[in-house]
């Protein structure tokens, strides 16, 4: 059957649609929207990974839909790229749907029934993003798609502050979408004609082919929080609630990401290679900027917004890197280099939604945000708390789990780049190496910050006694992602030897491996470099295991429980564990210029000594607060324009159909 | 990968995991009579590790599963460093399942977990210890993988056994480069095994402490395991160290049992120069503010990074 | 390393070595220390020029090496040494600004030298060109740190490190300057060195300090 994979995959997006107006239909019962349509969603999203995964080695098929502009019907189209984002979709989105359908309640925002068909409109623009095959159907999508989540955003819309936080990300998504727009425009070279196949067949001069990347880069660079367009993230984020944080950073950012991805080595065929600089030094910058800040967030969903951010970065620096190899035709190299970017797109979208999954049980079960009025939840959220630690030691970068694997092959990537032709190149990308190693280790530092101030310890505040685990489609939700972060850590050959379709497809090269273990990871340009997660996995258990019975069989002398050792300090309570700005406080010191700082400190003969400490990022201030004013300027003067008097305006429009007809004469 | 492969494999771990404790103690010792003390045994750590496996464990009343189970992953992890560093032999099975990155991501894991379990609790001095040791870990952690990978420049693979095999065997040939990156290590090293210029080993003063202070809750067989995975965690830096700059006389592919002889000798050998020069280094340094710390660390990064940039320059 | 002569590898070795040397006199905080790095320093520069003579032939670098061995590694330490013990700043340190970011600064200082010698070595027939880059980031690295210190002794001593690097660098790319040019700026640093000497106790006379930022004070107020 021809375009079976394409036909399904609209079938299931259609689906979603269905949904959600059907939530439509009972608006306030939040038992049809949570027990029955949101766990449809997510059989919906889970078919369609694994429609999408088996979609994978199809060639190309593209489909017209009988509806859009005159000229311009909807292209559709689905290939090996469109096909992993929408796996990426389909898998975490049905752990997120799952999630959702025991996470929202009745509440002061909106409606469930009208949530429910906001989540889905949300979930099937993204798909048709995925699939778009012209300018206008990919527009399209892609502003449903920034409006149902801007709506998403606001569902607590009566607190002010989320109002913001969703006006930002308003406006930070449209000018995106206004740089995209322009970048179409000039990829359309002279054509005239919107579909991306004109566009591919379309060869542009290397000005002009630059101009688009660049416009592309930055349109796509605010959609996925690139620093300095990062600003509505840490915003969004903590405004919006945690199913749908999980949906927009675990997901949506990377709906950007294949964005770069398609302009680049798709609408745009040979990328130049030094693009690949341009986004390696923006990806690099927002690694390092993303995890500098989130080890000093206070606040729970705040810190893993910046944590987005920095894997941004490194995705980024792996697109980076793709380019320059590409560009010098290293196409090996720039497989391989793709195959970490993809991977880690993967990676990031499975762990980080099930860290704001896991934020969203917390918060449910305590009413705080504020990790400075956490503590001890492993002891009441044991469920929550385990799985939460396998997505912060996966986000850490630790094997054997899945963010190891992608830091890896991007690490392996860099072991070669001193073999770039280019003087001065060849000597700073080995340097990317050091920053990425040097953001991995400090997100180590930021997980055990989050982990453990969340989680463990003792309870900050004497309500989190009170604290419930998750119910049980919570649990499902979290268990499916986790169980995902464990099978991409695990089986990281068979996801590659996936992954290499769209490798093949875009670059024409893949990882080379060796085919005939199926357990070892070890890529044919790194020459004798392998890993095995199982193998690895598996000794390790088996020494821990080892070690457990030894230790037992030989010294067991049984386990006393007795009050915490207080260092002879008798009255030891919960409020003097170090807090989460104190385990900010070495980032804070040693990366202090990057930091614009307000503290004030309580001296000793203070009645209520107050702490009080506001870190802001430099960047708001320097860079967006000026562009404020200046609009705010230019406002005024042309409010001079507005008296307010019909005959002004008419003498107005006199004077400008009188220059226009000098003009036109 | 024939049988012997894993015997030889088998023997490295086990060898490993013996003699750490030894390894320790004679650092002590050295350390001892450097500093006109009389000094106690080379079996002391064995002597304090029998004790404490032998007592009864006291766990605080808060502490959840996670404190019980650190002890076993932070001494498993550091049992599969011993694994995966060729200190005798270059044909262990076990290295293809994870080269030197993967290497740095083991001992990441081991410090992840051992903090968490230091927060476990919510005392003080246990989450002051794990913050501390996360931030000596997030500088310390670049600068090992910065030196692991100007040696994989080198040689052009991230296999450990590859790296030791290579280095080896040119006859004698002098990288540049491993100067720089051998100090990186030596002060990576120092920082990463909680000795003197960024932490004393022999602290009883808990606003000082880093390492001691995250083992503040454990007792009996766990503060047992935490103690044998930190010895062994110093024998495995100290290879790794080997491994990179004196990998001279390990027992490679060609080589039968005189091989492995040879090479436990020489090993034998260079760790005694290695925990010598450890203590004496210790003993005529004085330790650092805490505040100083990452600028210490940092030199070791950057002149890691130094060192992969002479290696770009000179080629060697 | 496969094909290069062992004594080039050594002295590959050397230009490592001194760079190393330079960043930790960038990174060094107290003066006498600063002092025997630079005489380190000379001595690594002596051996490799005695090396390099050895291997090419040259006589003349004979010469310069013996040159370099009398005056940097034994003359002028030991007139700073008197100095220092005369002056009575033994115990001085530096405060330094930073010395991360400094070191950071190095280390791009250290790219942008070896980038820029990729070229020149190219060039270049001899050797030793390899190590021209190490040189160009010797003599910058001199530079910072002298731009980066405050007390007149350290800068002195930034002085004739950026020196040591010149001689490297013209060893490296054409084996050395010629004869007359080499002793010119050998007697041209002894005599800077003793006019500085004097000039320390004139300082120190006025301000009761080497501190150089007492120098802000001497412009005119309008």
């Amino acid at each position: 059957m021809p375009y079976a994979t394409l036909n399904l995959c609209l079938v299931l997006l259609a689906a979603w649609v269905v949904i959600g107006f059907t939530g439509l239909l009972r608006p306030a019962s939040v038992g049809f929207a949570g027990r029955a349509l949101f766990p449809l969603g997510a059989l919906c999203g889970a078919a369609l990974a694994i429609v999408a995964v088996l979609g994978l080695p199809i060639p190309p098929e593209r489909v017209i839909l009988p509806f859009g502009l005159p000229d311009l019907p909807f292209h559709l189209r689905r290939d090996a790229l469109s096909s992993v984002f929408l796996a990426l979709l389909g898998g975490a989105s049905a752990g997120i749907s799952v999630f959702s359908a025991g996470y929202f309640r009745q509440g002061a925002g909106t409606l469930p029934g009208l949530l429910c068909f906001q989540y889905h409109v949300f979930l099937a623009s993204m798909g048709v993003v995925l699939l778009a095959d012209d300018a206008y159907a990919f527009m399209v999508a892609w502003e449903t798609m920034a409006l149902s989540s801007y709506f998403l955003v606001t569902t607590q819309h009566r607190i002010p502050d989320i109002r913001r936080a969703g006006f930002i990300y308003l406006l930070m998504a449209h000018l995106g979408a206004v740089a995209i727009l322009l970048s179409f425009g000039v990829m359309q070279g002279t054509s005239w004609q919107f579909t991306f196949d004109a566009m591919r067949a379309t060869v542009l001069d290397p000005t002009w082919a630059s101009i688009a990347f660049l416009l592309a880069f930055f349109g796509f660079g605010a959609k996925a929080g690139i620093v300095p367009l990062h600003v509505w993230l840490p915003e969004a984020h903590p405004a919006a609630p945690s199913p749908v944080s999980a949906l927009m950073s675990g997901v949506m950012l990377k709906t950007a990401i294949y964005g770069v991805l398609r302009v680049t080595f798709d609408l745009l065929g040979e990328p130049l290679w030094w693009w690949g600089l341009v986004a390696l030094a923006f990806g690099l910058f927002t690694a390092f900027y993303g995890v500098i800040f989130a080890a000093v967030q206070t606040d729970m969903k705040r810190l893993l917004a910046w944590s987005s951010i920095e894997n941004i970065g490194l995705i980024f620096t792996g697109i980076g890197l793709t380019i320059i190899f590409h560009g010098l035709s290293m196409k090996s190299l720039a497989a391989l280099a793709l195959l970490a970017t993809l991977y880690h797109s993967v990676n990031h979208a499975f762990i980080k939604s099930l860290l704001f999954l896991g934020t969203g049980a917390v918060l449910h079960a305590t009413g705080e945000r504020n990790l400075g009025r956490l503590g001890g939840l492993i002891r009441r959220m044991p469920w929550v708390a385990w799985l939460t630690l396998i997505g912060a030691l996966a986000i850490a970068g630790l094997p054997p789990l899945n963010g190891f694997v992608s830091e890896w092959l991007l690490l392996q990537a860099f072991l070669f780049a001193n073999a770039v032709p280019r003087p001065f190149i060849s000597m700073l990308l080995p340097l990317g190496a050091a920053i990425v190693a040097f953001c991995a280790a400090l997100s180590g530092y930021v997980m055990v910050k989050f982990f453990g101030v969340i989680f463990l310890g003792q309870p900050r505040e004497s309500k989190l006694a009170e604290a419930h685990d998750a119910g049980f489609l919570e649990r499902i939700g979290l268990v499916w992602l986790a169980l995902g972060c464990f099978a991409l850590g695990l089986l990281p050959v068979q996801v590659i030897s996936r992954l290499e379709f769209v490798s093949r497809y875009l670059i024409g090269a893949d990882f080379g491996a060796r085919r005939t273990e199926w357990w070892l990871l070890a890529p044919s340009v790194a020459r004798q470099a392998s890993y095995s997660p199982l193998v690895f996995f598996g000794v390790g258990t088996a020494v821990v295991m080892l070690t457990v019975w030894l230790v037992r069989a030989f010294y067991h002398r049984g386990v006393r429980r007795s009050a915490v050792w207080d260092c002879g300090f008798v009255r030891l309570n919960a409020r003097m564990q170090d807090t989460a700005e104190g385990f900010g406080q070495p980032i804070r010191h040693v990366f202090q210029q990057f930091f614009l700082m307000e503290r004030k400190l309580p001296t000793p003969f203070d009645k209520a000594p107050q702490y009080h400490l506001v870190l802001a990022d430099r960047i708001w201030r320097g860079c967006y607060v000026p562009i404020g004013k200046l609009v705010r300027k230019i406002a005024d003067v042309a409010a001079l324009l507005q008296q307010g008097r019909i005959s002004t305006y008419l003498t107005y429009s006199f004077i400008t159909l009188i220059a226009l007809l000098m003009v036109v004469l | 990968m024939t049988l012997s492969a894993f015997a030889y494999q088998l023997l490295e771990i086990i060898l490993g995991v013996i003699t750490a404790p030894v390894l320790l103690g004679w650092v002590n010792q050295c350390r001892a009579w450097l500093q006109n003390r009389s000094a106690p045994s080379l079996w002391q750590p064995y002597r304090s590790l029998h004790k404490l496996f032998y007592k009864q464990a006291v766990l605080a009343e808060n502490a959840s599963p996670l404190f019980r189970v650190a002890p076993y992953v932070v001494f498993g992890t550091m049992v599969l460093v011993v694994a995966i560093v060729p200190s005798l032999e270059t044909r262990l099975p076990f290295t293809v399942a994870a080269d030197a990155i993967a290497l740095v991501g083991l001992l990441a894991t081991a410090r992840v977990f051992l903090s968490l379990a230091a927060m476990d609790i919510g005392a003080a001095f246990g989450t002051l210890g794990a913050r501390r040791e996360m931030m000596i870990g997030f500088l310390a952690e670049p600068a090992l993988l910065m030196v692991l990978f100007v040696a994989a420049m080198i040689s052009q693979t991230t296999s450990l056994p590859l790296i030791a095999e290579r280095l080896s065997s040119e006859s004698l040939a002098l990288y540049p480069s491993l100067a720089f990156t051998a100090v990186a290590f030596a002060m990576v090293l120092l920082a990463e095994n909680a000795r003197i210029p960024i932490d004393n080993p022999a602290t009883h003063l808990e606003l000082t402490m880093i390492h001691e202070a995250t083992l503040l809750e454990y007792s009996a067989r766990h503060l047992a395991l935490m103690e044998w995975a930190a010895s062994l965690k110093l024998y495995n830096y100290v290879c790794i160290g080997i491994t990179l700059f004196l990998p001279f006389g390990v027992a490679t592919q060609s080589q039968g049992t005189t091989g492995l002889a040879l090479a436990i000798v020489a090993l034998a050998l260079k760790l005694l120069v290695a925990g010598s020069s450890l203590a004496l280094f210790e003993t005529v340094s004085a330790k650092l503010r805490i505040f100083r710390a990452p600028e210490f660390l940092a030199t070791a990064f950057l002149l890691a990074v130094l060192g992969m940039l002479v290696h770009l320059l000179l080629g060697a | 390393m496969n094909g290069i002569p062992f004594d080039l590898q050594i002295l590959n070795v050397l230009a490592a070595l001194f760079l190393l040397l330079s960043f930790s006199m960038l990174a060094q905080r107290r003066i006498v220390t600063l002092v025997n790095l630079l005489a380190i320093q000379g001595l690594i520069l002596f051996i490799a020029t005695v090396l390099l003579a050895w291997r090419t032939g040259e006589t003349h670098l004979y010469l310069s090496a013996a040159l370099t061995l009398g005056l940097k590694v034994i003359g002028l330490p030991w007139l700073l040494h008197q100095l220092i013990r005369k002056l009575d700043v033994y115990w001085d340190t530096e405060p330094l600004i930073n010395p991360s970011a400094t070191m950071l600064i190095g280390l791009l200082i250290v790219i942008f030298a070896f980038g820029l010698a990729q070229p020149i070595s190219a060039l270049a027939s001899t050797a030793t060109r390899n190590t021209l880059g190490i040189a160009i980031a010797v003599i910058l690295l001199a530079f910072l740190t002298m731009i980066t210190r405050r007390k007149a002794m350290s800068q002195v001593v930034g002085f004739l490190s950026m020196e040591n690097g010149l001689f490297f660098g013209a060893m490296s790319a054409t084996y050395g300057m010629p004869m007359v040019v080499e002793l010119g700026v050998a007697l041209d640093v002894l005599v800077a060195m003793l006019v500085l000497g004097v000039f320390f106790f004139q300082i120190r006379e006025q301000f009761d300090s080497l501190d150089l930022r007492h120098f802000e004070t001497l412009k005119e107020d309008e």
